[in-house]
């Protein structure tokens, strides 16, 4: 349902800072699947994102999306379909809007936006029984400004808002990775139970090669602007962070290099 | 006196809606839109035009209104399109609005006395119907008909039209769009990622403010008689004044309370005007002086009321704490 075809993109190009950001990346992903991705820094992971988002044209090659090419339409466009929740907690909420405020700008993505009441009590008590879904106590305070509430609690709505109207594919980048241990673990939980709830087609990106291996059914290991490995669910299951680092050093002839990957846990 | 603080309210009420159009760009879209010195004038300079040519003058307030709706969606496009900086796209529209506005007039200044304004119009009829009598009545009940203003018409058919505007804008913030729009002025990278043309939530929004501006201009050059070139000069830092002193006065807790708070600081900035003008050595010419200083103030007074108080608050810990450490080292000292 997801199709990249030959994506090529290279920023400064003809410069001395030249970066090949992707180098021909071909990927389909199918209904229902949930990819993580790892790589080192620069290895184009936030790049491919952008490029699926429409943040970014490429260069070269194609995107479609059910089949019907996307490659430049751009961003605002395309997340009518597409979900999205970002790395900063900040990013994906709107601070001096409330709780319903902020749940009712999300549930206007899916449509053009009219002049009826962005919240009304029907609206209401929708909004309430997402909440009560993810149980961290949001469904009581949802004339709060949403600026009051902590990192976690702010990137859990930011999971609600991108999930709830069913997108077509939901992009992940690292968006547990500003949050401490614990509510690492609640955001991954949510995360878990939304997907698979709403049986969305996720991409995420992640630094943790174990949280790589515990979620979803598939696994792409990016390196220099291509995805040099690509695990399908039966492999996945087998896989450690040790057969990954191999996998890298087998595939590349190189040492797995990357200050920021957390190797075990 | 008495007089003085009427002739502040009427006025305070038209420049209300001025300072509702300041409050939509400034706060909800975070967009310091310096439009407002040129459309408040072409709204003023539109409507004049037009009176004084036999034009029904509602038509020529709306239409003074249309015309600053006009000049705010350039400035838009000329920061959505243009990739112009917002502060910079303010400055060209209100530079280049002078000549505009003074090709529109014809002249620098369009007396408007003796022609037919939307005042005097509802002025006949108010009339009539013999209101400011009625609405006298229970001044003189009470025994304070000096204290009554010599006419209610501007004040009554004003009050009507802020509340008017002020419900309007209220119910369009709530609205799906509203919500986008001012989700753009809060996060504007979120909005994109929802699907929601942010560009073109900053054009409309600008387009909204400067309209509101320019009904302010129309109306305000009515109840003054006259249009001219330089009305609009610091018209933005009154605006601001407004919207500063009414949101510290009367708080922002929600959309309607803010609303409210940003025309009643209208009007309360009028109000300080008037008591300023009656102190002896202050000029009518100081006013834009005053109105600076206002803003300032405003601006910076709480700033430093909190920093002092917080400094207060540590010095006089650290005096309790170390009396007590002083107490504690003279004890131990007796002891050895």
């Amino acid at each position: 349902m997801l199709q990249l075809n030959q994506i090529e993109k290279v920023f400064y190009e003809g410069t001395p800072d030249e970066r090949k950001a992707l180098q021909g990346v071909d990927l389909t992903l199918n209904e229902g699947d949930f990819v993580t991705v790892i790589g080192s820094n620069g290895a184009g992971k936030s790049t491919l994102l952008n490029i699926i988002a429409g943040v970014l044209f490429p260069d070269f090659g194609a995107v479609s999306i059910d089949n019907r090419e996307v490659t430049f339409i751009p961003e605002q466009k395309r997340s009518k379909f597409i979900g999205r929740v970002f790395q900063d907690p900040m990013a994906g909420t709107a601070p001096n809007m409330t709780i319903e405020e902020n749940l009712g700008l999300a549930l206007g993505r899916t449509k053009k936006r009219s002049v009826l009441r962005g919240v009304n009590a029907r609206k209401r008590e929708e909004f309430q029984e997402l909440l009560s879904s993810i149980d961290i106590g949001l469904e009581d305070r949802l004339n709060t400004k949403v600026g009051l509430l902590s990192g976690g609690e702010r990137q859990a709505l930011s999971l609600l808002m991108a999930t709830f109207t069913k997108p077509r594919i939901l992009l992940l980048d690292e968006h547990t990775a500003a949050l401490d241990p614990a509510r690492q673990e609640l955001i991954t939980n949510i995360t878990k139970e939304l997907v698979r709830k709403h049986q969305l087609t996720t991409l995420m990106v992640t630094h943790q090669m174990d949280q790589a291996i515990e979620l979803g059914n598939r696994l792409f290991m990016m390196d220099e602007g291509q995805i040099i490995f690509d695990a399908n669910a039966e492999q996945k299951a087998n896989l450690t962070v040790e057969d990954l680092i191999n996998e890298f050093q087998n595939i590349r002839g190189k040492k797995f290099d990357n200050d920021r990957a957390v190797l075990s846990s | 006196m008495v007089e003085a603080l009427y002739g502040a309210l009427e006025s305070g009420l038209i420049y209300a809606l001025m300072a509702l159009g300041v409050y939509l760009t400034f706060r909800v879209l975070d967009f310091p839109d310096l439009t407002v010195d040129g459309s408040f004038v072409t709204g003023g300079a539109v409507s004049a035009i037009m009176i004084v040519n036999g034009s029904d003058p509602f038509l020529a307030t709306v239409l003074g209104g249309v015309a600053g709706f006009l000049a705010g969606c350039i400035t838009g496009l000329l920061h959505t399109k243009g990739n112009i900086n917002p502060l910079l796209s303010g400055i060209l529209m209100m530079t280049g609005l002078y000549s505009v506005n003074l090709r529109i007039m014809g002249q620098a200044n369009i007396p408007l006395l003796n022609e037919s304004t939307v005042f005097s119009v509802i002025g006949s009829w108010w009339t009539n119907v013999n209101a400011d009598e009625i609405l006298l009545k229970p001044f003189t009940a009470l025994g304070i008909d000096h204290y009554a203003p010599d006419g209610f018409l501007v004040i009554i058919s004003m009050l009507i039209i802020v509340i008017l505007i002020k419900l309007l804008t209220d119910w369009m913030l709530q609205t799906e769009a509203g919500l986008a729009l001012r989700a753009t002025g809060d996060n504007i990278r979120m909005v994109r990622s929802l699907s929601a043309n942010t560009n073109r939530y900053i054009v409309m929004g600008l387009g909204l403010s400067n309209g509101l501006v320019g009904l302010s201009g129309a109306l305000i050059v009515q109840y003054n008689g006259f249009s001219d070139v330089n009305l609009g000069v610091g018209m933005i830092v009154v605006g601001l004044a407004s919207v500063i002193i009414g949101e510290g006065l009367f708080g922002t807790k929600k959309i309607a309370r803010t609303t409210l708070a940003v025309i009643l600081g209208a009007i309360a900035y009028r109000i300080i005007i008037a008591l300023a003008l009656r102190v002896d050595f202050v000029d009518a010419s100081d006013m834009k002086l005053i109105t600076s200083v206002i803003v300032i103030g405003a601006l910076v007074l709480p700033h430093w009321w909190k920093q002092t108080k917080e400094n207060n608050r540590r010095k006089s810990k650290r005096k309790r704490l170390n009396e007590n450490l002083g107490a504690n080292e003279h004890a131990s000292a007796k002891s050895d």
